[in-house]
């Protein structure tokens, strides 16, 4: 019987190794990276918080690296005038726009790949694919909507404006940083991590990080979504006992 | 010190929300307004999105009502049958209140809503308030009080009439009921108690006496802010409690000190002074609906 199963251990194991052989020399490690942490807890005291990205190449190459938050819908409103007062009078829906939208590279990204690549992988925000339906607006419109959603995101923060630095050290060990703003979205971010040479990913890497509020903070927001209506009546009851404390203290004095 | 806001998800300095429900606190002490006017605007103002701060304005403005009505319950100032039936319309008002709220927020269009109705109200009130506050100014060593005690009009002639024996009114109930629901439309909408819409309606229209007017209005602002604190956290999920918690406290302490300089100010420069303020608001919100804005476009909602 402890045979049986150490052989089928054995065999188990072997096969393993044997499929991993076969598949390393495929697709060569030539990037390791890390990040400082892989939750950014929003607590009470939270003012906006760097996420620190690390990590080693195997030789030359041009590091970049893209933190994205989680898509969504995403509605832009455009004002006019109607008789004197400007008021919205149109709005678009951009399907899975990035909450939250960074990139850095040891290089500009122009210089790093060429226009066709660097779209592909949605690196740089000029090639987000961020595309109205065909159907609601016509290319040049479809641009300005496109340049106001950019705009307004990078007015709040959350689309970077300018691209961070990666400092490479020796060929082989590299670090950059990317700010989280006070406002940042919740949910689970995914950084992709790319080695660039001669113009193309020769290899890439995922990094997952989560976003999320902790301890009263979550607490409160969950007590809000989960149980809305016992929310209401503790709101209620706090502003009761407030008033009343307030006049009760207003009396001594 | 920053504190991370749950609801409105953003961080603001402690000090900045307790000042500013302080600052509010003061005013409302020193006119004897809720002040919910001024603060869903200077909210709005410092990056809190609007639908959260007529929210969680709403739970500031039943803790204000709450203390202002206990000192005038004592005092025998609170027509409480004239109270029930303004906040039954009152109720049906601020639901539907909060209803057209969460329809006008997914099209788009609540900032607006919300602008043009402080501008509308607030012009108007500004106007009558220091109108009246200069009259009586350059009057003031005139002639004493003249006229009835209030005046008969159209509401007197309308059916269910009922009568108030603390406003000493007999009048007909359907007056206050349309009155509560206006005002519940209001409130609702613009986060706001509406004590300053329902105080000058109680006088004009339905002609209470000056001395009940404050403390019946009071009590039915409380229980119509409560519902609509009610229903926008359990409708929207916009009641931030920890920004209520900060402005209650900043408001709580800020109205004492009011309360003593509006007791040393005369009453017609206190209503001078106030019509001054509501105007200054009212003007700054319409100047912000003329100015082409910064930029046409803007973010909707997620």
């Amino acid at each position: 019987m402890n045979r049986l199963v150490r052989r089928r251990l054995f065999s188990l194991l072997l096969g393993t190794f044997v499929a991993a052989a076969i598949v390393l020399p495929a697709r060569p490690v030539g990037l390791v990276a890390d990040l400082s942490s892989y939750l950014v807890a929003i607590t009470t005291g939270f003012s906006g918080e760097d996420v620190l990205f690390f990590g080693a190449v195997d030789g030359p190459g041009d590091v970049v690296v893209v933190l994205r938050g989680p898509d969504g819908e995403q509605q832009v409103l455009r004002k006019s005038r109607v008789a004197g007062i400007w008021m919205n009078t149109a709005r678009m829906s951009f399907r899975q726009v990035p909450s939250y939208y960074a990139v850095a590279s040891t290089r500009p990204i122009e210089e790093i790949a060429d226009r066709a690549v660097l779209r592909s992988l949605e690196i740089g925000l000029s090639n987000l694919r961020l595309a109205l339906p065909a159907a609601i607006a016509s290319a040049n419109i479809a641009d300005e909507w496109r340049a106001a959603l950019i705009r307004n995101k990078q007015a709040q923060g959350l689309f970077a404006r300018e691209l961070a630095k990666v400092t490479l050290r020796d060929e082989r060990l590299f670090r950059t940083s990317f700010y989280l703003p006070p406002t940042v979205p919740v949910g689970y971010y995914q950084a992709q991590v790319y080695l660039f040479r001669g113009g193309q990913a020769v290899s890439a890497q995922t990094i997952p990080l989560s976003v999320s509020k902790v301890g009263l903070e979550a607490d409160v927001f969950l007590f809000a979504h989960r149980r809305p209506s016992l929310y209401g009546l503790v709101a209620v009851i706090f502003a009761l006992l407030a008033g009343w404390i307030a006049h009760a203290v207003f009396r001594r004095n | 010190m920053q504190v991370y806001l749950p609801i409105a998800e953003l961080s603001l300095d402690v000090f900045l929300l307790l000042g500013l429900g302080g600052l509010i606190g003061f005013l409302s002490g020193l006119f004897g307004v809720g002040g919910g006017f001024l603060m869903t605007p200077l909210l709005i103002f410092i990056g809190v999105p609007p639908a959260i701060a007529v929210a969680t304005q709403s739970t500031h403005v039943v803790a204000s009502s709450v203390s202002g009505v206990l000192a005038h319950w004592k005092r025998g100032n609170v027509d409480v049958k004239m109270g029930v039936i303004l906040l039954c319309g009152g109720f049906v008002g601020s639901t539907l209140g909060v209803g057209m709220f969460t329809l006008l927020r997914s099209i788009g269009q609540i900032d607006l809503v919300i602008s043009l109705s402080y501008v509308v109200l607030l012009g108007t009130l500004g106007v009558m308030l220091m109108l009246e506050g200069a009259r009586a100014l350059l009057r003031r060593r005139g002639q004493g009080r003249t006229g009835k005690l209030h005046s008969h009009n159209w509401a007197h002639g309308l059916p269910l009439k009922t009568r108030f024996r603390k406003s000493r009114l007999y009048i007909s109930a359907l007056v206050p009921l349309a009155i509560g629901f206006g005002v519940g439309v209001i409130s609702s909408l613009m986060g706001v108690g509406g004590g300053f819409i329902l105080v000058p309606l109680m006088i004009y229209v339905l002609g209470m006496p000056t001395t009940v007017v404050i403390g019946t209005s009071l009590f039915q602002i409380i229980f119509v802010s409560a519902n609509v604190t009610f229903l926008q956290a359990s409708q929207n999920q916009a009641v931030d409690l920890v920004l209520a918690l900060l402005l209650v406290l900043g408001g709580v302490i800020g109205a004492q000190f009011g309360g003593r300089l509006g007791a040393r100010l005369p009453g017609d420069l206190l209503r001078l002074l106030l019509g001054l303020l509501i105007l200054s608001v009212g003007a700054k919100l319409l100047v912000d609906l003329l100015v082409p804005p910064h930029d046409i476009y803007s973010l909707g909602l997620t």
